[in-house]
């Protein structure tokens, strides 16, 4: 098959993905960025110890978000009745009818899908960090992982408790539950996680593997 | 290095992968780094552009028109609109809650709608307008799209938490299904815009700036 013809890649260059501009590949000391000069976008931004740093922060994200799921959210009482919920409760809320598809997503976009990218990123991060070979199928974890980040909406949850607990004061008195707590670290942690990982230096450690 | 001396990759012959930066020669169909499909330029992406622009605009007309809450209280049921809740908070003292609220599903997604409408066109029609203006433009609306989402959860908060048997309850509306998808065909109507064309007539202005002089 012709189009299967192996290409070299020309691994002196490095391509802005948003504006297209060529430049030649100089990799950043540790701290330092390569940005583009037309579009500003990150090109390469490794930092010192980055892979151990992303492994231990998904690590406590991996723990927190099942016990914040699980333990009770938020609590609500007024006239001498009480309601807790938790996380789940919360996204599980459009229950009837056609809305069990839209408590479905809720349910994925907050809970499932940032619990998915964690595990995706230790297990292409874990073999990377320790300087074994990358496990296999580390490039399609990496990518899906990659496709999913605007789909974890954790910390827009978090603005949105914000905005809930201020329009229901008036109503009736709400208390935190622990599972409040966690998720206001979880949000921190996954934001901190984001901004650690450089995409290219994850992608240049993947090179040596076939798929 | 300056904006003016930038030479990309299709004037170089060759073609960068979007996901991992990797150069590769312009016929290589797929990336032997990430594996992502490559093209230089994907002028069909206007046209995804705009089929998930208008389903998200059709979407979000319904999600105005339904109500997004009924609040059940002891002796009366108030169903609300997103606009209607909004002035409903407002005369009730709470003002810049309901500004946040009207910012938020009102002006955020309408002001998406016209920005993506805008880049798509300008490109369609090759248009010199700044570029790093429209660049700046196509950033903040990838950033701010996901955020839209704030009012979904609002909804699902307050109906999972407000259940009060007798005394009061929240139960989400029809528009909240209708809100929640136009968010989701407007943020992948942004994502299916190829950025890089933005930037392509500056290229061949340059181009013919060379020629001539």
């Amino acid at each position: 098959m012709d189009a299967a013809r192996l290409l070299e890649p020309r691994t002196d260059l490095i391509v802005c993905p948003t504006c297209d501009a060529v430049y030649t590949l100089d990799r950043p000391e540790a701290g330092q960025k390569a940005v583009c000069g037309r579009c500003h976008v990150d090109l390469i931004a490794p930092r010192r110890k980055a892979g151990l740093q992303i492994i231990a922060i998904s690590l406590a994200v991996l723990v927190l978000v099942i016990a914040a799921t699980i333990f009770p959210f938020l609590t609500i009482r007024a006239g001498g009745r009480q309601n807790s919920v938790s996380i789940l409760d919360a996204a599980l809320a459009f229950s009837d009818g056609p809305l069990v598809l839209l408590a479905l997503s809720t349910a994925a976009l907050i809970v499932f899908i940032p619990l998915l990218r964690v595990l995706l990123a230790l297990y292409v991060l874990i073999p990377v960090v320790l300087d074994r070979m990358p496990a296999p199928g580390s490039k399609l974890a990496f990518r899906m992982s990659e496709a999913l980040r605007p789909w974890s909406m954790a910390e827009i949850f978090a603005i949105g408790c914000a905005v809930a607990l201020i329009k229901i004061t008036d109503l009736a008195d709400v208390t935190f539950g622990p599972a409040f707590w966690m998720f206001s670290i979880l949000v921190v942690l996954v934001v901190a996680q984001d901004s650690f990982m450089c995409r290219w230096t994850v992608w240049k450690s993947l090179e040596g593997l076939r798929k | 290095m300056s904006g003016d001396t930038v030479i990309t990759a299709r004037e170089m012959g060759l073609v960068g992968c979007r996901r991992c930066t990797q150069v590769w020669p312009a016929d290589t169909a797929r990336c032997g780094r990430c594996g992502a499909a490559l093209v230089s330029r994907d002028r069909l992406s206007l046209q995804r552009v705009w089929a998930w622009w208008l389903v998200g605009f059709g979407c979000y007309i319904p999600a105005n028109l339904y109500p997004m809450l009924s609040t059940r209280t002891l002796f009366t049921v108030q169903e609300d609109t997103i606009i209607g809740g909004a002035i409903e908070l407002a005369t009730h003292g709470a003002p810049f809650v309901a500004l946040v609220i009207l910012f938020a599903s009102v002006v955020i997604p309408l002001g998406k709608f016209f920005a993506i409408a805008y880049l798509a066109i300008s490109v369609q029609r090759r248009s010199t307008a700044s570029y790093h203006q429209r660049h700046l433009l196509y950033e903040v609306v990838e950033y701010i799209g996901r955020w839209s989402m704030i009012d979904i959860f609002v909804v699902a908060i307050l109906s999972s938490l407000v259940q009060l048997n007798t005394l009061a309850a929240i139960n989400p509306g029809a528009a909240s299904l209708f809100f929640a998808l136009s968010v989701i065909f407007t943020m992948l109507s942004a994502q299916s815009f190829d950025s890089r064309m933005i930037w392509d007539v500056q290229s061949r202005q340059k181009e013919t700036e060379g020629a001539h002089g």
